[in-house]
């Protein structure tokens, strides 16, 4: 017999689902190419000492044996070494875990002066390959600074240290009643720090704005070592430049974000979840429409996914977790996951009724439910933060991440679909059984006009990189949109930076990035 | 085969993933804003009655599903379960009583009875109460074979199967002949989702509503329990980290263990 306590973990699998090791476990790392083999292009900076034994006592005089591992092997490191995609792989033997802020600042301190080049590390859920050395440079790891330094029940105000995982502090937050808010799918793994350097943006931005609006003050380390601390609990504060958001962004680039002040709002006590189908993208646009005019302030997630997306995702799911059926009883070309969260269950689920009948009774919507309790929320949105990672099972995924126009949204989808299949790259049991990509799928956060544009494919290759760069860049800049919505540049769109920022706009960053850190030692060969 | 007419009992419960809140007066929990869903194990045992239907040849099963409570909103539950695909649904308003499993089991008794149904599923206890007595007690009252905690359910010509989950020991496989109760495991199956069309099409439909107080006047619904009191369980203290182990062995003593 099955007791409810093991009932109730049975279903509450919402972190294990994530990163889950299966894709690793399938293709290990030893067939990941080196980023420095693959992109010959690159060469290592001579400028940068290589790490001698003075330099490791140095670090080991400042550092316990857990704020260190130096590898003694070449695979030992693969988890700091190698990104999420798999696509990148660097070659370094060391990582610092500094277990508080004076020692970042000791390190930083020394290795601006010996020339040592550093990766700032956080939860290594980067998209753009900017978490992960590209040759031998040393990881900083925040991973030991995980903790809660304050929450203030009034005001919301909650501080904490860089390397606290998003996760854990959401679910503190909720005991307390409020929220943390940013979410996405990698919240298991992905830490505070990471979030503000990456100015994630995720699920609850429709509702809640980005990080700069929410980030009140930021703790950075600087490349030299000073610390620069505007850890402030203030909303209102007009006293010359707003220096933390030059760090809410800069990738790792120009310091190490130590310490977090974040305004967080209260836990909405209603929340609604449907799932629907429409013919097509445009039916999308109207139900988005609607969803403003009828659900407005309680509208807090509109994301679209098409066929082919969940296609991967209903197939990834069955060979990991059976027991995930799919929400609805036949497939559709597209579908919406609409969140409402409010704080009066009644007048909240009469809204949503009301919603539902309306595009429901003209047919825009064709298919749906509605999730009757907390599990099935929990569900329907796995299915939507499962497909990334349902992406990349087959091997590879080359990702896109763009804001466009929400009319464009879906052609670039289509026009990259049409382009690799002219190319002989698509898949096909019959007609092509050695084409190499899966298909090009979309899906995202059509609330603010980001789509994610992933390619799935089995492996990765010059001949797939070819055919869809600079394709997709100059089919995005040509749409005024960015190359960029979310995951930043990294070393992926490194290249690419002009097709969304004008010479002038790209002189500056770089003016920045020299007068933080004129040795260059902060997350070199990325996109500063 | 005769013909299968199953009856799925569905309660109200607050969601299984919130934390409960005592009233003021302790009487009971915080109802107001609560989202409350069917009991999981109820929705469990209204999937496998539709796996049923579906199973089993065409016009061969009839399922109807009953809901016994107080609150209007049961009949939301009973338009999802028209909406999956139940034939009929059935209210029973509670109006002012508060029921225990006995009582539940006495009146469902009698909607047995009545409506001369062959098969009972329902879901091998409630997640509010964790009482999981109904599906016994009402094959007990009923003199039916019953097949508890069932993990598979087949039926062939008159007989019913189950593989049931038990503690310790082996899965058990029970036979039994109908009429009978069979209450469902969490295994048994994953429920499907309400599909919003059907919905839509069910949303305006009159839900049939019997009265406790007149269409239940013998049924003897007194309680047989008193609740004492309710109170919230005790907070367990968290664990400190020590430093070495002497500090530990300080510790110890300081508290009397060693
Ligand atoms: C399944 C999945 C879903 C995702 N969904 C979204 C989404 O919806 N929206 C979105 O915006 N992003 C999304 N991402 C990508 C997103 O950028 C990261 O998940 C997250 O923001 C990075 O946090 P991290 O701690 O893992 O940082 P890392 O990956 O470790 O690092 C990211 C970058 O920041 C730098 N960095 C990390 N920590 C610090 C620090 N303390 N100080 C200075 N620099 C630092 C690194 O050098 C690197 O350049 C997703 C990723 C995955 C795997």
């Amino acid at each position: 017999m099955l007791s409810f306590v093991n009932y109730i973990k049975l279903c509450a699998s919402r972190r294990s689902h994530l990163l889950t090791k299966t894709t690793f476990q399938r293709y290990g790392y030893s067939t990941i190419k080196l980023t420095s083999d693959n992109y010959p292009n690159l060469k290592r900076n001579d400028n940068f000492k290589k790490i001698t034994s003075d330099d490791l006592a140095y670090f080991q005089s400042i550092l316990t044996p857990q704020e260190l591992i130096i590898a003694k092997d070449k695979d030992e490191l693969n988890l700091y070494n190698t990104d999420w995609t798999h696509k990148y792989k660097g070659q370094s033997n060391i990582v610092l875990k500094p277990k508080s802020v004076d020692k970042v600042s000791l390190i930083m301190n020394y290795c601006s002066k010996e020339r040592i080049a550093v990766v700032p590390q956080g939860g290594n859920t980067d998209l753009v390959g900017g978490s992960v050395p590209v040759f031998d440079e040393l990881i900083l790891s925040l991973s030991n600074l995980n903790k809660i330094r304050s929450f203030d029940e009034l005001t919301g105000i909650l501080k904490c240290d860089a390397g606290a995982i998003l996760e854990d502090v959401d679910n503190y937050l909720k005991d307390k009643g409020y929220l943390f808010p940013l979410d996405l799918g990698a919240k298991g793994s992905c830490q505070i720090g990471g979030c503000v350097a990456t100015n994630a943006g995720g699920q609850r931005l429709l509702r809640y704005g980005s990080l700069h609006g929410n980030v009140l003050g930021l703790e950075v380390v600087l490349p030299d070592g000073t610390i620069l601390n505007s850890m402030h609990s203030l909303r209102k504060d007009n006293t010359g430049y707003d220096l933390k958001q030059l760090f809410i962004g800069s990738e790792g680039t120009i310091g190490i974000i130590t310490g977090v002040s974040i305004l967080t709002p209260t836990n909405p006590k209603s929340t609604n979840v449907s799932f629907l189908a429409v013919k097509d993208f445009k039916d999308i646009e109207t139900v988005f429409k609607r969803a403003k005019r009828d659900l407005s302030e309680i509208l807090s997630a509109f994301e679209f996914m098409d066929m082919k997306s969940m296609q991967l995702t209903k197939k990834h799911l069955a060979e990991t977790d059976g027991s995930m059926t799919f929400p609805l009883e036949n497939e559709h070309p597209f579908y919406i996951l609409i969140e409402t969260s409010g704080s009066n269950k009644e007048h909240d689920d009469a809204k949503m009724e009301k919603f539902l009948e309306d595009v429901m009774g003209d047919e825009t919507v064709i298919d749906g439910t509605m999730a009757q309790d907390v599990t099935e929320i929990e569900k329907i949105w796995k299915w939507r933060e499962m497909i990334p990672e349902s992406c990349q099972s087959e091997g590879a995924v080359y990702k896109y991440d763009v804001s466009l126009p929400l009319s464009k949204i879906y052609s670039l989808v289509e026009s990259t679909n049409a382009k690799l299949l002219k190319e002989d790259l698509l898949y096909d049991p019959v007609k092509n059984p050695s084409g190499p990509v899966i298909g090009a799928v979309g899906y995202g956060h059509i609330g603010d006009g980001n789509l994610h544009l992933n390619v799935a494919a089995k492996e990765y290759n010059k001949i797939i990189e070819k055919c869809l760069e600079p394709f997709i860049y100059e089919a995005v800049s040509e749409l005024q949109g960015s190359i960029s919505a979310e995951h930043g540049v990294g070393l992926q769109k490194k290249n690419h930076l002009h097709y969304s920022k004008s010479p002038v706009e790209i002189k500056v960053m770089k003016d920045i990035k020299n007068h933080f850190d004129p040795n260059g030692v902060l997350n070199p060969y990325k996109y500063v | 085969m005769s013909k299968l007419r199953i009856l799925v009992p569905v309660k109200r419960v607050l969601d299984y993933q919130l934390k409960p809140v005592l009233n003021a007066a302790r009487t009971g929990i915080e109802t107001q804003g609560f989202k409350f869903s069917i009991n999981p194990f109820d929705d469990i045992a209204l999937e496998e009655a539709l796996k049923l239907e579906s199973a089993l040849p065409k016009g061969t099963v009839t399922t109807h599903a009953v809901s016994i409570g107080s609150n209007l909103q049961c009949r939301d539950i009973l338009r999802n379960c028209l909406a999956k695909g139940i034939h009929d649904v059935t209210w029973i308003n509670s109006g002012k009583y508060d029921l225990q499993p006995l009582a539940i089991a006495k009146i469902l008794k009698q909607f047995v009875t009545q409506g001369d149904y062959n098969l009972v599923l329902l879901g091998k206890q409630a997640i509010d109460d964790d009482s999981g007595q109904t599906g016994q007690m009402l094959a007990g009252l009923l003199n039916w074979s019953q097949l508890t905690n069932a993990s598979s359910v087949t039926v062939e010509s008159d007989n019913i199967t189950v593989t049931s989950e038990t503690d310790g020991i082996q899965d058990q496989v029970l036979r039994a002949s109908l009429p009978c109760v069979v209450t469902a495991d969490l295994r048994l199956n994953t429920p499907r989702y309400v599909p919003l069309p059907k919905l839509m099409k069910v949303k305006r439909k009159p839900i049939k509503e019997l009265s406790l107080e007149k269409d239940f006047s013998n049924v003897d619904i007194q309680s047989r329990l008193n609740i004492v009191s309710l109170n919230e369980p005790v907070v367990k203290k968290s664990g400190i980290v020590v430093g070495s182990v002497d500090e530990l062995i300080a510790k110890l003593k300081e508290s009397k263990v060693i």
